[in-house]
């Protein structure tokens, strides 16, 4: 018998650094974020820290400010299906969690890619469905940006039960592979389908066999009320940014409550929010450490326009280093930014920048460092001690099930934390020395599937 | 004539007398168990594999190691084994199938010289993500991508996404419009893999600036079937341009996997998109008479394109060897054929012999003025190993190939990189 595992679980994971300014691509430890080997190196570290999953995010057009592409953050990424297969190749056991539209796909496809590559990665794959269904994205797409925003959902929800028919549609032991008798099929015409509704009219035959997991793991990351329920109803996992302590109570209250009116377990989704980190011998030298980075964040011309994007406003005539603008936002849809998720999350633009001003008057901010310090998702600041204390916390008081790591530096970042605060985190029990699954399912403790009784009808 | 760094042989080919050319081109067409329907049942064949990593990795380290200079996975999307239009209602063939693209990027970390040639749809598929999809596949390969794209005619298939209906009928107007429209495909994944300039990442910590904007193209397609604006959000793939390979058939029947063109006896539709859209385009002779006339034929459809860059033809061939413990090719061939109840047929020439045969079939085409060949096993790994060890040996022997140096994909197949379309010129000179 092992030792018995009292505590609660705490799930980590690894997002890779994305087109933001929380990478800082202008540190000389930072390498390319586009070169195989940062993501190798990347997966690799997460691996041996024995995290959940890896996670990449995705956005399908180039971001603009004042119609031109923003060039202040790191722009370029690969393709999410891609590096995902080719990263299964290069580990064994972590997740392999990738970022895709469900407005800009089709079902089939989708499904497809997401069987196979659960297949090639032995059941690790899933799938984080997300929503932006803007014109300006569609515009690198055949079928352009035909969405309303309040179809985005319904899409979206739709879209996810015929990928779930599709991957469901061969049954477990559809394969017999039986040589002597000749038979490689149990059943002639496996994965028939019909699925016809308000977003879709396809049938025929799905052509990847049921794969390990049976299907990805589900993750969702949209925030409005819609997304909330979209997430208590169908994810498996959320990826949210609500991670202060409070926050992340509310938060993680409110998605249990929608848990329950859906009929399912208040455990049945793992809250995890995406954070930063800073990690130093002593608090007081890792809130130095965080304080120097969040500046690498904010670079002047960065300051300006993130001010921008809040004001919704040019506000290039303004000194970064001088006091916030004197005139309140423009309300309303982004003139100024295209191609940002976070552009469109603030629905409070009043408020925040109300709040940002009372908290530059309170502690003498210019405009750069209100940015900086209001911008932040650093939650985790500290000794490795200190840290491991944070994330206990956080989980034992139900503010999350665990965190998704967001570096700061490519592709060497997640190392400050696995050689410090992982070991701590195994020390007192509540994170893994060894994998005991094989699939992701596994890993986050989800309950096993529902093996499809037959075949769904829609 | 070459332009990259790949040996050139100089010999003399019976035909055209002392001229320089390339070695010749060797790629190997997997898909599934091998080309042979009944190919899953036998003996060498871990038959419950197929959809596993451990199968693909398998099979690709093995035509690393022999020195082809790029494999091809089949792809479709729908099931394999139905007639044209058709549900097969059989339960004694391979069905299913993973997504080529993916398992090209699965392998690329676990071999280190093939070049890696998916095939995907692009008739209902967009190309902007098929686009980043292949660049991303030259970066995780260390620049050994390529891609087939294909059209899908199939009605069964248009129904898997609801936007448009097929004919049932394939007439050559329909074909020529699915293979216009591929052509406007492969130009916007071009395009968009040009769409970042190699120099665009700056990172320039003096202005704040990570990339110079100005180096970034909108590729602002509007073609008769769609527009696409770009830039690609992926940067420019190490190859520059990976690979297009096009599969230009003769004939092609229903049962074909790989159908480009099904029912159309005409391939010039085919050979005019290759010209207009590939790097190498691979062909379906039956005969040394008709790959003279093929090659003919791509020869003037590239003059009537005006086509100046270098194209690589090969010709595809159904090979099936005398069998791992000696079986004589033509009893095997019979005794393949009885176990799935037809004979094999093919769109490509079917090659069934010894391995010696075989040489001297692919010496004499070379001599024909062919690049090389697409060979297609008709049992994998068996005829992929007996390949290895037989063929390929002696071709080199005769001093008709090399093995392929690390490099890519470009580089085995003696192609440049290409210059950048949208390379800014005003600054030509000037330090940056
Ligand atoms: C933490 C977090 C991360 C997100 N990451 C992405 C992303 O990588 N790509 C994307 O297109 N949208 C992303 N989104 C956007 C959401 O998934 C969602 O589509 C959008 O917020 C609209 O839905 P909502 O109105 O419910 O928030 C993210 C949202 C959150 C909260």
């Amino acid at each position: 018998m092992t030792q018995p595992r009292p505590r609660k679980q705490v799930h980590l994971a690894a997002h890779f650094p994305g087109v933001n300014n929380t990478t800082v691509w202008s540190d000389p430890a930072s390498g390319s974020q586009i070169e195989f080997d940062s993501f190798v190196r990347f997966a690799q570290d997460a691996e041996a820290a024995r995290f959940d999953f890896l996670f990449l995010a995705e956005g399908l057009r180039l971001r603009e400010q004042h119609g031109r592409i923003y060039d202040l953050d790191v722009v370029g990424r690969p393709d999410t299906f891609t590096v995902l297969a080719a990263l299964a190749g290069v580990t064994e056991r972590i997740g392999l969690t990738g970022t895709i539209n469900s407005t800009f796909n089709e079902p089939y496809e989708v499904a497809r890619q997401f069987a196979s590559l659960d297949h090639l990665s032995d059941g690790r794959s899933a799938w984080n469905v997300v929503t932006s269904w803007d014109a300006f994205t569609g515009e690198n797409f055949r079928r352009g940006g035909y969405l309303g925003q309040d179809q985005r959902y319904e899409r979206a929800r739709l879209f996810l039960d015929a990928v779930t028919t599709l991957v469901d549609s061969w049954p477990e032991h559809a394969v017999v592979a039986d040589q002597a008798a000749g038979r490689f099929l149990a059943e002639a015409d496996p994965g028939r389908f019909t699925i016809s509704d308000s977003q879709f009219d396809i049938a025929g035959h799905f052509d990847v066999p049921r794969s390990p997991q049976g299907r990805p793991v589900i993750f969702q990351a949209g925030d409005s009320d819609a997304g909330r329920d979209f997430a208590a109803a169908s994810a498996d996992a959320i990826f949210t940014r609500h991670g202060t302590l409070e926050a992340g109570q509310a938060f993680t209250a409110d998605i249990r409550a929608r848990l329950t009116r859906f009929g399912r377990p208040r455990d049945a989704v793992k809250v995890l929010p995406a954070t930063t980190f800073a990690i130093a011998d002593t608090d007081a030298e890792a809130h130095e450490l965080a304080a120097g980075i969040r500046l690498q964040q904010v670079s002047p011309a960065t300051a300006i326009m993130l001010a921008e994007q809040l004001w919704n406003r040019d506000l290039s005539d303004l000194d970064p280093e001088g006091p916030l603008p004197d005139v309140d936002p423009i309300v309303g849809e982004s003139t100024v930014a295209q191609g940002r998720a976070s552009v469109r999350m603030v629905t409070d633009q009043l408020e925040t920048a109300q709040r940002w001003r009372a908290a530059a008057a309170e502690h003498g901010w210019n405009l750069r460092r209100t940015v900086a310090e209001m911008g932040n998702r650093q939650h985790l600041i500290g000794s490795p001690a200190t840290v491991a204390d944070l994330i206990e916390r956080y989980v034992d008081s139900d503010a999350c099930d665990g965190f998704i790591l967001v570096p700061h530096l490519v592709p060497g970042g997640l190392q400050a934390f696995t050689e410090t605060v992982v070991p701590l985190l195994q020390e007192r029990g509540v994170h893994r020395t060894e994998y005991e699954g094989t699939t992701l399912r596994e890993h986050l403790g989800l309950a096993p599937l529902q093996r499809p009784a037959g075949r769904r009808t829609a | 004539m070459p332009t990259t760094g790949r040996v050139v042989c100089r010999m003399d080919d019976g035909t055209h007398g002392q001229r320089q050319r390339l070695p010749m081109l060797l790629g190997i067409a997997l898909d599934g168990a091998g080309w042979h329907a009944a190919a899953w049942r036998e003996p060498g064949v871990v038959a419950d594999r197929l959809f596993s990593a451990g199968h693909w990795v398998d099979l690709a380290r093995r035509a690393d190691a022999a020195g082809f200079e790029f494999l091809t996975l089949e792809d479709g999307l729908g099931l394999q084994a139905q007639p044209w239009n058709a549900v097969a209602g059989r339960t004694d063939r391979v069905a299913g199938r993973l997504d080529a693209a993916l398992v090209a990027a699965r392998i690329a970390p676990v071999t280190s010289r093939i070049g890696l040639v998916p095939a995907t749809s692009v008739t209902h598929t967009e190309p902007f993500h098929l686009s980043k999809s292949i660049a991303t596949l030259d970066f995780v390969s260390r620049g050994r991508a390529g891609w087939r794209p294909q059209v899908s005619p199939r009605p069964a298939e248009a129904a898997h996404f609801g936007r448009r209906t097929m004919a049932a009928e394939l007439t050559d107007a329909a074909v020529t419009e699915l293979l216009d429209e591929a052509g406007d495909a492969v130009e916007v994944v071009r395009r968009l893999w040009d769409s970042w300039e190699d120099d665009a990442e700056i990172r320039d910590v003096a202005t704040g600036r990570f990339i110079d904007r100005d180096r970034l193209h909108c590729v602002d397609f509007e073609g008769r079937f769609f527009s696409v604006r770009g830039p690609s959000i992926t940067p420019r793939p190490p190859q520059g341009q990976p690979v297009v390979l096009a599969l230009a058939h003769a004939r092609v029947d229903g049962r074909s996997p790989s159908s480009l063109v099904p029912r159309s006896d005409d391939s010039s539709a085919a050979v005019r998109f290759a010209v207009r859209s590939a790097d190498v385009v691979a062909i379906t002779p039956a005969d040394a008479v008709q790959l003279r006339e093929l090659l003919d034929l791509v020869a003037q459809e590239s003059a009537a394109a005006g086509r100046t860059a270098p194209l690589r033809v090969v010709a595809d061939l159904v090979v099936l060897l005398d069998g791992p413990d000696g079986e004589p090719a033509a009893e095997r061939r019979a005794r393949l054929d009885a176990a799935d109840g037809s004979p094999l047929v093919s769109d490509a020439a079917i090659m069934a012999g010894s391995a010696a045969e075989l040489t001297d079939r692919l010496t004499q085409w070379w001599g024909s003025g062919v690049d090389g060949f697409r060979l297609r096993p008709a049992v994998l790994p068996d005829d992929l190993d007996t390949l290895a060890r037989s063929v390929l040996p002696e071709l080199a022997r005769r001093g008709l190939r090399t093995d392929p140096a690390p490099g890519t994909l470009r580089d085995h197949l003696g192609l440049a990189r290409p210059e950048n379309r949208y390379r800014s010129t005003v600054d030509e000179g000037v330090p940056a």
